[in-house]
């Protein structure tokens, strides 16, 4: 880890945002983890992707389990809301946040440790049951704190840096989550920020769970040959299938691409996204088309990155339980007890 | 973009701004980071090398480093080189053991004419390789218009003494009031190589009516100066106006208010802004309630039977034309006449060679000064060199100082029957700075505190002693947080293509986003898809060859602080710290020459 802090001055012809604050302003303290780890690029995208929409630091609310990947909230958006819960246990703690507050932005901040193992079912029943969130998973399939282990998204054949060949099979939580009926579902690498920081951003602009599986290699355990979690492998096998473009308010956008390669989506709070089709075939509203492409090409060998599912007309876990507009932490005494003959007009009903 | 040779030392030269802008190339970040240490008897010597008056400077240089100094790209004011400078040379312990003995005579002569900086550097650096130096002056005590132009409350004399002394003392002979009249005479002695250092040393005159009438009371300002440093002259009236914007003016307002002057201006042509006056010299000026009234032009000196009453003034504005050129033209407005008892005339210097004979072989060309080698500082006649204020009219110090170390070095290999317009590389050192995973030998944590100011004694007492020194340079504690502002800019960012692995680590840590991994292209196209806008064309982009993924790695050097995040975050020593001691090669330094390409 680095001793001293980083340092106050920013370059000076640095770009503001709308709320007048440059991607510096969106940092949170210095790394301590290992030089070159894969989390602190997903780190400098979140920062990036945060700066780009003009997000309040007060609106939002990080949330995390343990690991590496849950250290990292500390390092970005440092005037946030942050909660660094038990180990696994972040889907609980962020569901339970975002149903006291439903105005905040929640972003859920898990490794594969944290989601794939001790937290599997948090994972799954918090994507099944809708929560607006963006859950991203910082996957490096190896158990960095204690040196190395497989994880349980390691793919079965890959070899640790010992040399043993892992003989599980991988848990390909992309596969879970669309599965559960995320809809918002994205799988990226550290290593590519051009696509993932839109990701990112697009997926915090989405209502409903959406989810963002990001490799990231582990420099100390996890990017030698035979891992296939390393720089190298991911770049070679990388499949995207798309890329986002623009993302913007309610600005029409103007994209030069040739016709029927961009794709516009537009989401649920007025935002577009601009998709450029690197496969032409690949329908991102189609979850079934998404599971078989995603099954088709992991047997070959290769990593699908890119948009894989939108719904972008999801509703979210307010919807399905019909809770009232404003936040339940900002209710006051009357509205939560409306009087003894409210009571007894709700009791008759259920004589 | 073709891959940078950072193996060329130019390269990483440019990146040491104050070091590449120093006339004389002095490695300033090694002294402040000596100062730091409190090795100043070290930081001094380094100086000593490379400028020669170190005292001398930290006083009185322009400071072409200071609006090079990276610092103040990154935020507002650079760092106080030259007051740092001071600073070694206020703290440092006796020094005489360090210096280089007079050594025994190679039996080759060579004089000079003038004992001011360009000729004193010449002498220091011949007088050790055993030539045998005689200087030549006017005036009775060496060190020029160091001496005599400038005033004691910035420069005491003991400082002048003590820096001119360290290079009489290697053995070289000097004639003091022995003023050269003739060059042919001089040639005539059979010197194996002159040098001539005498400077600029005609004040310019201002030519309009009255002047001649008003004589007694109207003052070309570096006689005058002169005039004061020798005690000739200890008075002046009460109402005294300075014509001139640059720094003989500033000099000549703050000496007449310490001689009697209680209402004295400076009025100037330009505009305050452009006013060839260094910033803190009219800062200076201002502080000592001389005000600076501007865009005025002297059209007659008002006297009374040839008593001098004041000086009628034109209004003018400045206009400019579409190339930007400006033109002063009268504003229109009433002419203005100011009243006063006594005038310094501070607008300009000239050279005079009167003594330099037609049949001497030392061409001149149409502006009267002599043709002169800018690399080699010969003159026509290959025995004679030119230096300092002599060589290319009026400068400053540091370039005399630079001028000289070249010069010395051309009469070196003249007399060494090498080809003097052969120039050797600048020395330079190569040192990695990682000492462990997170430790490295020089201090690497930015600090964030703005320039200190240096403490100047209280005006009531400055003013009163024209003796008594104005500034009273840092202590060490002001020294020591001034010396923490050096952003190390010769701790060089290093990258090796071969061991990175694209990882990011160093372009998301960078605080001053300087590096972006991206496809190649041409210079301008790359400068438009650099992570922050470039800024500074002038400052150059560091590009690797091509890497894995095809893309390069490109570093904008203008703003990077040499935190060394980047080699702290780098998971495989991709970027390292390295640093780049670069010394000019002086005469008599072995080294291997080939030509070199510039600087």
């Amino acid at each position: 880890m680095t001793y001293i802090a980083k340092p106050k001055f920013h370059h000076p012809g640095l770009k503001k945002n709308e709320l007048g604050y440059t991607h510096r302003d969106y940092e949170g303290k210095i790394s301590t983890l290992c030089a070159g780890c894969g989390h602190d690029s997903i780190t400098a995208s979140i920062i990036e992707a945060c700066y780009e929409l003009s997000i309040e630091p007060h609106r939002v609310a990080k949330i995390s389990g343990i690991g590496c990947s849950s250290k990292t909230p500390d390092y970005f958006l440092g005037n946030s809301h942050g909660f660094n819960s038990v180990h696994g246990r972040m889907p609980s703690v962020l569901t339970g946040a975002n149903l006291a507050n439903r105005d905040l932005i929640y972003l859920g901040v898990s490794g594969d440790g944290d989601s794939a193992s001790i937290g599997f079912g948090q994972f799954a029943h918090s994507i099944r049951r809708g929560v607006d969130m963006t859950y991203i998973v910082e996957n490096n399939g190896v158990y960095g704190l204690t040196k190395g282990q497989f994880s349980a998204t390691a793919d079965r054949g890959s070899k640790s840096k010992k040399g043993v060949t892992n003989t599980d099979n991988a848990i390909d939580l992309v596969a879970i989550a669309l599965q559960l009926g995320a809809t918002f579902v994205a799988r990226s690498f550290s290593g590519d920020k051009t696509q993932l920081v839109p990701l990112i951003a697009a997926a915090i602009r989405h209502k409903g769970a959406s989810f963002i599986d990001v490799i990231s290699p582990c420099i100390a355990f996890n990017n030698h040959a035979g891992s296939t979690k390393s720089f190298d492998y991911v770049r070679e096998h990388n499949d995207a299938v798309n890329r986002l473009d623009v993302l913007v308010g309610r600005d029409p956008i103007a994209v030069d691409y040739a016709p029927g390669t961009v794709q516009m989506v537009e989401q649920h709070d007025g935002s577009s996204i601009a998709l450029r089709k690197i496969d032409a075939d690949y329908d991102p509203h189609d979850r079934l088309g998404a599971q078989t492409f995603l099954q088709k090409h992991a047997a070959k060998g290769q990593i699908v990155t890119g948009l894989l599912y939108v719904d972008p007309d999801a509703e979210d876990l307010h919807e399905h339980l019909n809770t009232v507009e404003t936040p339940l932490n900002t209710l006051e005494a009357d509205a939560l007890c409306p009087g003894s003959a409210v009571l007894d007009k709700f009791n008759a009903r259920l004589r | 973009m073709k891959p940078t040779d950072i193996a060329a030392p130019d390269y990483f030269h440019k990146v040491v701004d104050c070091q590449w802008a120093c006339p004389a190339h002095t490695p300033v970040p090694e002294y402040i980071r000596l100062i730091a240490q409190g090795r100043y008897s070290d930081a001094y010597m380094i100086n000593w090398k490379s400028n020669v008056f170190p005292g001398i400077l930290g006083r009185t240089c322009d400071r072409p480093c200071e609006p090079a100094c990276r610092r103040g790209r990154v935020e507002e004011t650079p760092v106080a080189i030259c007051r740092l400078k001071r600073v070694a040379a206020d703290f440092k312990d006796d020094i005489t053991q360090r210096l280089p003995k007079p050594s025994a005579k190679n039996g080759k002569r060579v004089a000079f004419i003038g004992g001011g900086p360009a000729s004193l550097t010449v002498a220091r650096d011949l007088a050790p390789l055993g030539y045998h130096c005689t200087v030549f002056d006017g005036d009775p005590e060496a060190g020029g218009m160091m001496r005599t132009q400038i005033p004691k409350f910035r420069l005491p004399n003991s400082v002048i003494d003590e820096e001119t002394g360290y290079i009489l003392n290697l053995g070289v002979d000097f004639k003091g009031g022995h003023r050269i009249e003739s060059m042919k005479a001089l040639l005539a002695e059979k010197y194996d190589a002159i040098f001539v250092g005498s400077g600029a040393p005609r004040g310019r005159e201002l030519d309009v009516p009255g002047r001649k009438e008003a004589a007694a009371h109207v003052h070309i300002g570096i006689d005058w100066l002169s005039s004061v440093s020798f005690g000739h002259t200890d008075k002046i009236g009460k109402r005294v106006i300075v014509l001139g914007g640059g720094n003989t003016a500033m000099d000549c307002c703050r000496t007449a208010r310490r001689l009697g002057g209680e209402d004295v201006k400076v009025v100037v042509r330009s505009g305050f802004e452009e006013m060839k006056a260094s910033p803190w010299e009219k800062e200076d000026a201002l502080h000592e309630d001389v005000p600076i009234l501007n865009f005025l032009v002297p059209t007659a000196f008002v006297h009374d039977n040839g008593k001098l009453t004041g000086i009628t003034f034109q209004k003018v504005k400045a206009e400019y034309d579409a190339k930007g050129r400006r033109n002063l033209v009268p504003s229109g407005e009433p002419d203005q006449t100011i009243e006063c008892d006594d005038v310094l005339v501070a607008v300009g210097q000239e050279n005079a060679f009167p003594w330099i004979e037609q049949d001497c072989g030392i061409e001149f060309d149409k502006w009267h000064m002599p043709k002169v080698d800018p690399k080699t500082f010969v003159s026509t006649n290959p025995k004679v060199f030119f230096g300092g204020d002599a060589a290319f009219g009026p400068k400053n110090i540091i370039w005399a100082v630079a001028q000289g170390h070249d010069a010395a070095l051309s009469i070196h290999k003249m007399l060494s029957g090498e080809d003097i317009t052969e120039r050797p590389l600048p020395e330079v050192h190569i040192s990695s700075q990682k000492m462990g995973i997170h430790e490295w030998s020089y201090d690497n944590d930015i600090s964030n505190d703005k320039r200190f100011k240096v403490p100047h004694r209280d005006k009531v007492i400055a003013l009163k002693d024209i003796r008594t020194e104005v500034e009273l340079g840092y202590d060490v504690k002001l020294a020591l947080g001034e010396a923490h502002r050096c952003l190390n800019c010769d701790v060089q960012t290093v990258f090796s293509t071969s061991l990175c692995i694209e990882c990011d680590a160093c372009a998301d840590i960078c605080p001053m986003d300087c590096i972006t991994f991206t496809d190649n292209g041409e210079e301008g196209d790359l400068r438009q898809r650099l992570k922050a806008p470039s800024l500074h064309p002038d400052q150059d982009l560091y590009v690797s060859t091509d890497l894995k993924t095809g893309r390069v790695m490109v570093k904008d050097e203008d703003v990077c602080l040499h935190c060394g995040l980047c080699a702290e975050r780098c998971p495989t020593g991709a970027w390292d710290m390295q640093k780049y001691l670069i010394e000019m090669t002086h005469a008599g330094s072995a080294c291997p020459t080939k030509s070199r390409s510039a600087a």
